[in-house]
């Protein structure tokens, strides 16, 4: 692209109030070698049509100093084709400008300093004009749109169909010689619609028949998934016979250092006999995206040995109950255990969620449909029957013969023929002891994802999805806004494996991970990011002449997009790739970058920064901002003008993770006096959108102190800060902080080298 | 406004919540045509003015935010704020959508500059924080507002509040002559994410809301407890600013209750432990009271709730609350029967918080067409009829549960546009 430029600035909204805005055009004219045209009112018809007059005259890269880029996205879009870069006057330099304290002058130079800081931002913006590249979006040679769906229980069937009547074609695998999964054993099912006060018909028989009949399906029962290699659009999917070892099984994780190990005979190779993750099947069958819907298991529960599971006859499971409840009829006088705690806690079995409390529900009514004089006893801490479910609830307990109380079960023991059972602290005001002929515990749906790799990824970072324990093994999100994010782009998970759901959820949950898995090929097609960059036409490029293979960008990849190929190297896997840019804060030969987002061009933007000879009074900050949360915090604060120290320069971020910290570096060597970064929490409840990236980059700051310190830097020039979306009221607070922590230091002593 | 022709396959989304945000962005990334209207001035709905979501804790502007910037990114969707859905005619995969927008008085020459409030001389009681503040007639509809645009409450404007602010704006942005206008859309599917709105608190006459200042709302709480509040975060009692050394949770205020809502609201238990949380970290020392009939927390709420009813200064009652009484000294007393001891107890707080359920807002406004409602008012889908329910408007549930489902809808739509 043979790049025309224009710069414009608006001089709106307090900005030519506040500025010099001839002195700040000739700024960019001058020193920038841009043109500049200037404004009034640059959002409005006659600013637009300004700019539009000039993009139709040729103009392909325009500079906009003007407000915020988080508004007016639409107003300042000139077409996919042209190139806007967006200088922030309004909320992050004139709005966020810090007034004098109450009753005090301000600085008599406070109209100078205003003015740095805004020509400082129109530099930075023009470099970053110059230095953009169109996108180019990474298109496969050939794409696959194919959608295997992993697990023909409930949420396999309700995504294959789902995803087949949206034109998709589908491949269906399960284990079992048979499709339906544990719904497959339910005699009936909970109420799906109003008055939700009767049990249903199992609908699983007609799902299937319905799956069998679509010619868009193609169904491989007692067959399970040895391994997928590749990535979104272009995965290779090895199916083998279930239950039987190939060479082609997934391999399992193997480190760096583990590598030595047996490499020297001092390890065992948990890989042995297996084909090498990079190995490629040529009879692998090719498909887009996965749904992962291998569903549950009931969990065991015989370490409640007060509850007698395995040693006492006739205490049995809730999925056990169901069995015999399917096959036939059920005993007369039947005790429903919901919660093993006792007297020292009222949580549920592990893996209920609200399900176990409807599961009770249900059986308690087999038993009174089965018997004449059926009694059913259930004997819960907290019935969790939410939303419509609570007219189930109801209708059970106005069911006579159907008895609920909250309490604590002491004790199941055998009594005569039958079964006594201890409660203590129940509704009816007293300790009771039930004397039943059969006791069901309600044992919860451990996730397959608990304690087996299920989806056997042929991936550098292993088979199974990281970091599940957060979880509780669960395949899950971490993140309420957006469920169906995991680790590896392309694979959606439903049913389950993500929580324990009723068949109304489990057909929801399937639906929506349809959609994604639909989403991620077509978004793939299209050659952009799905979340949360939907739509980035950009994806990084690497210098592979220069790599040292020192394998930080594979390791660190949030999302597992890297692989090694035969000789070592990284090899990327654009679309398993998220756009974080992790892989090029890592790179320590600084060879990875974006078209729009690279070493070299926030580099140059740091460069860019004015950096006066000494004077406390003009020291400058650098502070590395993730656009996604603590930038638009930035300009909350702008637009309460909490005011923020007239030193401090801000460059927005993909994520911290980005963060290479050869920035760092350039700024400490332009003479810039201190560096922080502002990103999102991390930890257990992380909030950061590519989950590792602001504590990777935490890390990374942590080692940089120690390299100040061999040049004889205070390591406290540099600064991580975690911060949330709404802390713009403690943001001015932490940043002036800081500035004045560095104030304290002086200047960096090598400003002028 | 001229007629708008959406290509085919356009849907529309009906709502601009979390739920409809997602439907609408989950359609478009999938390369659809989406119509987004939402009837307030802003997008966001109901999680806009929660605080945090449980049990992350995190605030819920945070996802906004990048939906938001999906939907700047995207030129599939369309969004229409102050818009409501007037007719539906034509049959499934083709129907023809009558879309009304009401005068916002303010038109796209607003810059958010700000200079307009600050020269208004009216003020308005605050909807967005339930009255608890008062915003000028000209205002952001609230810090974080998307879109980014003032909006008049012309019933709130004064002749000279008309000058002032017309006086104020450089841009020539505010026009009060403004009318409400009509503009037709083409689409084949319609899904419906039009949200719940809080049970009015005041129908139960025992609980006294609106009797007493000290009786709040959980959906008051957040707001008290959001930085961008009326309190600037600090959770306080309304009228007498006192600090809180007592509170007092109402479970079940309205839910699993045949003369109110007979469903349970699913939501009410976390966000009470979630309000637990706002308390403690204000206020190390209070008494806390949480008045229930179950605690429903499952799945991986339970560890939540297991962290908070770990407080030593927490006390949780088994048993419905039967009366709250209004106290001379500005606090009330909170009357319940336990239902372990059956005992009556009665406890004197600070304040009580009505943990109020979800009732889907078409059983307050009704349906603008010919959909199927459930008798809570519910919407039932028809994919038949291509009616897709999304979110709270299908369901009382939590947030992750209203993305997924409107994620689903999202599919169900595009099937119509591809049969």
């Amino acid at each position: 692209m043979d790049k025309k430029y224009c710069a414009y600035i608006c001089s709106g909204c307090g900005i030519g109030d506040a500025l010099d805005i001839e002195a700040l055009s000739e700024v960019v004219s001058g020193e920038m070698s841009m043109e500049c045209k200037t404004h009034g009112f640059l959002c409005g018809p006659e600013g637009r049509a300004l700019i539009e007059g000039d993009v139709a005259a040729g103009v392909n890269t325009v500079v906009v100093g003007a407000c915020s880029p988080r508004v007016m996205a639409k107003e300042f879009d000139f077409g996919q084709d042209k190139i806007t870069v967006r200088a922030n006057l309004r909320e992050q330099v004139v709005w966020a400008e810090a007034k004098p304290e109450e009753g005090k002058e301000p600085h008599k130079e406070a109209a100078a300093f205003l003015q740095e800081t805004a020509a400082d931002y129109m530099r930075m913006a023009c470099t970053r004009a110059k230095k953009t590249l169109p996108a180019e979006p990474y298109k496969l040679e050939a794409i696959n749109k194919t959608i295997l769906v992993m697990g023909g229980g409930l949420a396999g069937l309700t995504a294959a169909q789902e995803a087949a009547a949206a034109g998709y074609d589908v491949i269906l695998v399960e284990k079992e010689e048979k499709l339906g999964g544990k719904a497959a054993g339910w005699r009936k099912s909970f109420p799906s619609k109003a008055p939700w006060t009767s049990l249903e018909e199992n609908p699983i028989n007609a799902m299937i028949s319905a799956v069998e009949k679509n010619s868009r399906i193609t169904v491989k029962t007692a067959t399970e998934v040895a391994r997928i290699s590749g990535s979104p659009g272009n995965f290779g999917v090895t199916f083998k016979a279930a239950g039987t070892k190939t060479d082609w099984d997934a391999p399992q994780k193997v480190t760096v250092d583990q590598a030595d190990l047996i490499a020297k005979g001092e390890m065992a190779d948990p890989n042995a006999g297996l084909k090498k993750y990079t190995d490629l099947n040529p009879d692998a069958i090719k498909v887009g995206s996965v749904v992962l819907a291998t569903g549950w298991k009931p969990a065991d529960v015989s370490q409640y040995e007060h509850l007698g599971y395995g040693k006492v006859k006739n205490v049995v499971t809730n999925a056990e109950f169901e069995k015999l409840a399917k096959a036939g009829k059920v005993p007369a006088n039947v005790a429903f255990v919901q919660s093993p705690g006792g007297k020292d806690h009222d949580k549920d079995f592990p893996y209920c969620n609200s399900v176990t409390s409807m599961v009770a529900l249900k059986q308690a009514q087999y038993v009174c449909e089965d018997n004449a004089e059926g009694k059913a006893y259930i004997l819960y801490q907290h019935m969790r029957t939410p939303g419509h479910m609570e007219l189930y609830y109801k209708n059970a307990q106005n069911t006579d013969g159907i008895f609920l109380t909250k309490g604590n079960v002491l004790k199941v023991e055998e009594n005569g023929g039958g079964l006594s059972v201890e409660v203590e602290n129940t509704l009816l005001g007293e300790d009771i002891t039930l004397n039943v002929d059969m006791v069901v515990l309600a044992a919860g749906m451990e996730p397959t994802t608990l304690n087996e790799d299920t989806i056997n990824l042929a991936y550098r970072q292993g088979p199974a999805f990281v970091d599940l324990d957060l979880f509780d093994g669960y395949a899950d999100s971490h993140f309420i806004c957006f469920p169906y994010e995991t680790r590896r782009t392309g694979v959606y998970a439903c049913g389950g494996v993500r929580k324990a759901e009723t068949m109304e959820e489990a057909i929801d949950d399937a639906t929506g991970a349809a959609l994604k898995a639909i989403q991620c090929i077509e978004s793939t097609d299209r050659g952009v990011a799905v979340h949360p960059r939907s739509g980035d036409a950009t994806y990084p490029e690497f210098f592979m002449q220069r790599c040292t293979q020192c394998k930080r960008c594979t390791e660190e990849c949030p999302f597992g997009a890297l692989d090694d190929d035969e000789k070592g190297t990284p090899l990327p896997n654009p679309t398993r790739c998220r756009r974080c840019g992790t892989c090029m804060g890592a790179c320590p030969e600084r060879i990875i970058g974006f078209k729009d987002y690279n070493i070299d061009l926030i580099g140059s933007m740091i460069k860019s920064i004015e950096v006066p000879e000494d004077d406390e009074d003009r020291l400058r900050i650098l502070v590395l901002v993730c656009e996604n949360d603590a930038y638009p915090a930035l300009d909350m604060a702008g637009m309460k003008k909490l005011g923020i120290n007239h030193m401090v320069r801000f460059i927005p971020v993909r994520c911290l993770g980005s963060v290479n910290m050869a920035w760092i570096r350039d700024a400490l060597s332009a003479g810039m006096d201190g560096a922080m970064l502002l990103g999102c929490t991390y930890g257990d409840n992380y909030q950061c959108h590519f989950v590792k990236g602001s504590e990777i980059a935490n890390k990374r700051m942590e080692n940089i102190g120690d390299t100040l310190k061999t040049l004889g830097l205070e390591p406290e020039r540099c600064a991580a800060n975690q911060v949330a979306i709404t802390d713009y009221d403690k943001i001015p607070q932490i940043i002036n902080d800081f500035v004045e922590q560095i104030s304290e230091m002086g200047p960096n002593p090598f400003k002028g080298f | 406004m001229t007629d708008e022709q959406g290509t085919t396959g356009a849907v529309l989304v009906v709502g601009g919540g979390i739920s409809g945000l997602t439907a609408a962005l989950e359609t478009a990334e999938v390369g659809n045509d989406v119509y987004l209207v939402e009837k307030g001035p802003s997008l966001g709905g109901r999680v806009a003015q929660l605080n945090e979501y449980f049990p992350k804790m995190c605030p819920p502007s945070c996802g906004l935010e990048i939906n938001f910037r999906r939907i700047k990114d995207n030129r599939r969707i369309r969004t229409y704020t102050m818009t409501t859905v007037k007719s539906v005619t034509g049959t499934p995969g083709n129907y023809e959508v009558t879309l009304v927008t009401e005068p916002r008085y303010v038109n796209s020459n607003c810059t958010a500059c700000g200079d307009c409030a600050a020269a208004c001389p009216d003020e308005t009681s605050n909807e967005f924080n339930f009255g608890l503040d008062t915003t000028k007639a000209i205002y952001l509809p609230h810090p974080m507002a998307f879109p980014r645009r003032y909006v008049v409450k012309k019933s709130a404007l004064t002749s000279a509040g008309a000058e002032a602010i017309k006086a104020a704006c450089k841009y020539d942005a505010i026009d009060l002559d403004m009318k409400s206008e009509t503009m037709t859309i083409k689409v084949s599917a319609i899904i419906w994410a039009t949200g719940w709105t809080p049970y009015d608190a005041a129908r139960m006459e025992n609980l006294k809301f609106g009797q007493s200042k000290a009786i709040v709302t959980n959906m008051m709480i957040e707001r008290m407890a959001a930085p961008n509040g009326p309190t600037g975060g600090k959770i306080i009692r309304p009228g007498d600013n006192k600090a809180i050394e007592s509170i007092a949770f109402v479970q079940c205020a309205g839910s699993r209750d045949e003369n109110h809502l007979e469903y349970c609201s699913h939501i009410c238990c976390m966000a009470t432990f979630k309000q637990m949380t706002y308390i403690r970290e204000q206020y190390p020392n209070a008494k806390i009271y949480v008045f229930y009939i179950d605690l429903r927390t499952p799945g991986k709420y339970e560890k939540f709730r297991e962290e908070r009813m770990a407080d030593a200064n927490a006390v949780f009652i088994k048993g419905k609350v039967a009366d709250i009484v209004a106290e001379a000294d500005g606090g009330v007393t909170v009357v319940a029967e336990n239902a372990l001891t059956a005992e009556k107890m009665s406890q004197k707080v600070d304040m009580a918080v009505l943990a109020t359920g979800m009732q889907p807002s078409l059983a307050v406004q009704g349906a603008p067409v010919d959909l199927t409602l459930d008798a809570s008012g519910f919407v039932i889908s028809d994919y038949g009829k291509a009616m897709i329910a999304a979110g709270c408007a299908k369901k009382a549930a939590d947030v992750v549960t209203c993305t997924q489902s409107s994620t689903a809808a999202a599919l169900k739509a595009i099937q119509v546009s591809r049969r």
